[in-house]
């Protein structure tokens, strides 16, 4: 359904642009109805820049991003408001999505302007009821509150519900839950685990590898721009090829393990080097997973 | 013990009425104890480290005591406070990283603090840099403003800049959830190793995290609407809770290796009380599936063995 092919962005840094920084090198990767791709890696590799690119909030230096077949680069106007019909994104900090001074449900109304003119208010009210209740809000409790009035858990639902009124294909989530606390996140996750039974695919950037485990099928795992390993996540969690993934699970706090109980040092790994070659190609080790440079 | 804290309350002045954010604390720290505070957002965490060492202009220290190394610090005396401040008790605050002044090299902040305190950058600087070398940084990065370095590079500066005084209490405030996973682990490593290395006595670690404060801590406290609920140690903390909001909070953990398939995740239903008007008796009342007519007043702490203390009527079934 979502395609990126053969993907890279470089974008202008320094005084007046002079330099050129390299965030995405080669990225490729598909999601299908009813999927969840978690894409991890450390801060900077990359995650971000390749949500903000399948928005289209940031260009595409070279490759192609296609939704059922089509290039989405859109044209214009009319182009880029079809393409949010069915591409919704969701980001880390619920709070800065909502101006203070409004109530929060403003953010619904805003979408029967701009997307709906001609649906009458009570029947939009009811859309709203509906995707809220979607989402396990109760509309009593949150419709005609302020967002000082809500919780994080309760804001980032409620924009999940506003994607969903534009009946979506494909929801782009980058660390929605990093911000919320253990109990708030369990219950985002399990949205996005019903939301995958209904059809939607989602673009899942976190940092959390327990979290990107629980609930997509398949991962990818970027470092410095590029991807090191990709597969399905039952068989890349469990055997890490690539010494970074190695590295990046073993990092993992868990309660089962403690870190002082192995005594591995962390592998060593290739430093960054020159971002415009192309990364070295991924290879299949096994069905359902591929490494890079082996 | 280096710290015993009796019956601390703290609240915020609103205009609505006080917020009871400490209410009723008492736990100690022995020496070379690394304790562990966990609970939901708004429990009350950053309000006990601040308790201990800087009350802001709208909190108010309304009882109880904490004794540092045998003298009772002087809480809500700002005065009195400043001396033992950084060198006696020390505070990594949460979002510290990005309060570090952008506009000074990071040398020159050190010095100008050091300055602040009547102590001398030239005495310290030696201690510093092996110190910076010992967390993997370069003396360099003293030339460096804080936006030249990484978040992991911004946080081990902050870890070594308030241990620098050798304090008996270090605070550390969440001083890893901005971290991706390696970093985040490099940082929980440090603060023991500080420890081990003696340049803090004893540490207050406070997350909501969990699983990551179990990797480094020697006991784990678990704070609710602002009294601490159970404190054992760590081992026994994950395998053995007895207090249902610590087992509600376990629950709440996925581990690498659950799949959404196999199994889902509980979040704990409802929400935590605002403290304007706690309730009386439980405060997880409304929420604990154990609820009973006999929680509907405050429940004892009972020891069910040594070193582990429950608040909840039904601890000792
Ligand atoms: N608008 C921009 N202009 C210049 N450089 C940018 C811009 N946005 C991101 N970068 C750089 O691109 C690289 C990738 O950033 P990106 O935000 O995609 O990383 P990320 O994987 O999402 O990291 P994190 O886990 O910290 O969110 C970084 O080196 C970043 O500094
Ligand atoms: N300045 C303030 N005025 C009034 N109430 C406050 C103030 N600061 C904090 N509170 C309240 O005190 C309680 C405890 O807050 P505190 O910051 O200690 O929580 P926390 O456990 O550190 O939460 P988090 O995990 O989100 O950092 C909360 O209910 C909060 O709303
Ligand atoms: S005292 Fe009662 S309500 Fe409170 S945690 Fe124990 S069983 Fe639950
Ligand atoms: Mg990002
Ligand atoms: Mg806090």
């Amino acid at each position: 359904m979502l395609e990126l092919r053969n993907v890279w962005k470089s974008y202008r840094v320094g005084t007046l642009g002079s330099k050129r920084l390299t965030a995405v090198r080669d990225v490729s990767i598909d999601i299908a109805p009813g999927e969840v791709l978690s894409v991890v890696g450390e801060s900077g590799s990359g995650k971000t820049t390749i949500g903000k690119m399948v928005l289209q909030l940031t260009s595409v230096t070279r490759g192609s991003i296609l939704l059922d077949g089509a290039d989405v680069t859109a044209r214009g106007h009319a182009a880029r408001k079809a393409y949010y019909r069915r591409v919704q994104g969701v980001f880390q900090d619920p709070f800065s999505s909502y101006n203070p001074i409004f109530k929060a449900d403003r953010i619904f109304e805003a979408v029967r302007e701009s997307y709906f003119p001609a649906v009458k208010r009570a029947e939009w009210s009811a859309r709203v009821d509906d995707v809220l209740q979607g989402v396990r809000l109760d509309p009593g409790s949150v419709l005609g509150k302020y967002p000082h009035q809500l919780s994080g858990g309760q804001l980032q639902r409620m924009l999940i519900a506003r994607a969903l009124l534009l009946d979506i294909q494909v929801l782009v989530a980058d660390e929605i839950i990093s911000m919320l606390d253990a109990s708030t996140r369990i219950d985002v996750l399990n949205l996005l685990g019903e939301l995958k039974e209904r059809g939607l695919g989602v673009l899942f950037i976190t940092h959390d590898l327990s979290l990107a485990n629980y609930i997509s099928e398949r991962v990818v795992i970027m470092r410095h721009g590029a991807v090191v390993e990709a597969g399905a996540t039952g068989k890349v969690f469990t055997d890490p090829r690539h010494p970074y993934s190695r590295n990046l699970l073993a990092s993992v706090p868990q309660l089962h393990r403690k870190w002082s109980d192995s005594d591995a040092e962390p592998e060593a790994l290739e430093p960054d080097g020159d971002r415009d070659v192309p990364p070295p190609p991924l290879t299949e080790v096994d069905e359902h997973h591929w490494v890079a440079g082996v | 013990m280096t710290l015993e804290v009796e019956g601390l309350k703290v609240h915020y002045r609103t205009l609505k009425g006080d917020v009871r954010a400490l209410d009723g604390v008492s736990f100690s720290l022995a020496d070379g104890e690394i304790v562990g505070l966990a609970g939901e957002s708004g429990c009350g965490k950053t309000t006990l480290g601040k308790s201990l060492i800087r009350l802001d202009g709208r909190m108010r220290h309304v009882a109880g005591t904490a004794v540092l190394d045998g003298e009772e610090l002087p809480i809500g005396d700002d005065k009195a406070m400043n001396p033992r401040r950084w060198s006696a008790v020390s505070i990594i605050p949460q979002y510290s990283m990005s309060a570090l002044n952008p506009t000074r090299r990071i040398g020159r902040m050190i010095a100008e603090l050091l300055r602040s305190r009547g102590k001398s950058y030239r005495d310290h600087r030696d201690e510093l840099v092996r110190r910076l070398e010992l967390v993997g940084l370069e003396a360099r990065v003293l030339d460096n403003y804080p936006i030249e370095l990484s978040g992991g590079m911004k946080q081990r500066v902050v870890m070594v800049l308030s241990t620098l005084l050798d304090p008996s209490l270090l605070i550390a405030d969440e001083v890893t959830s901005a971290l991706d996973v390696t970093n985040q682990k490099a940082v929980a490593e440090t603060l023991v190793r500080f420890r081990d290395m003696g340049f803090v006595k004893s540490m207050i670690v406070v997350t909501h995290d969990l699983s990551l404060v179990y990797q480094i801590a020697d006991t784990i406290m678990v704070m609710y609407a602002g009294q601490i609920v159970e404190k054992a140690p760590a081992e026994t903390i994950i395998k053995a809770p007895r207090h249902p909001y610590t087992r509600a909070l376990i629950g709440a953990l996925p581990e690498v290796g659950l799949e959404y398939g196999d199994e889902r995740l509980q979040s704990i239903p409802g929400k935590p009380p605002h403290l304007l008007h706690p309730p009386t008796g439980c405060r997880f009342r409304a929420r604990c599936p154990l609820a009973a007519d006999e929680c509907a007043a405050e429940p004892p702490i009972v020891a069910v063995e040594a070193g582990h203390e429950v608040s909840c009527w039904k601890a000792a079934d």
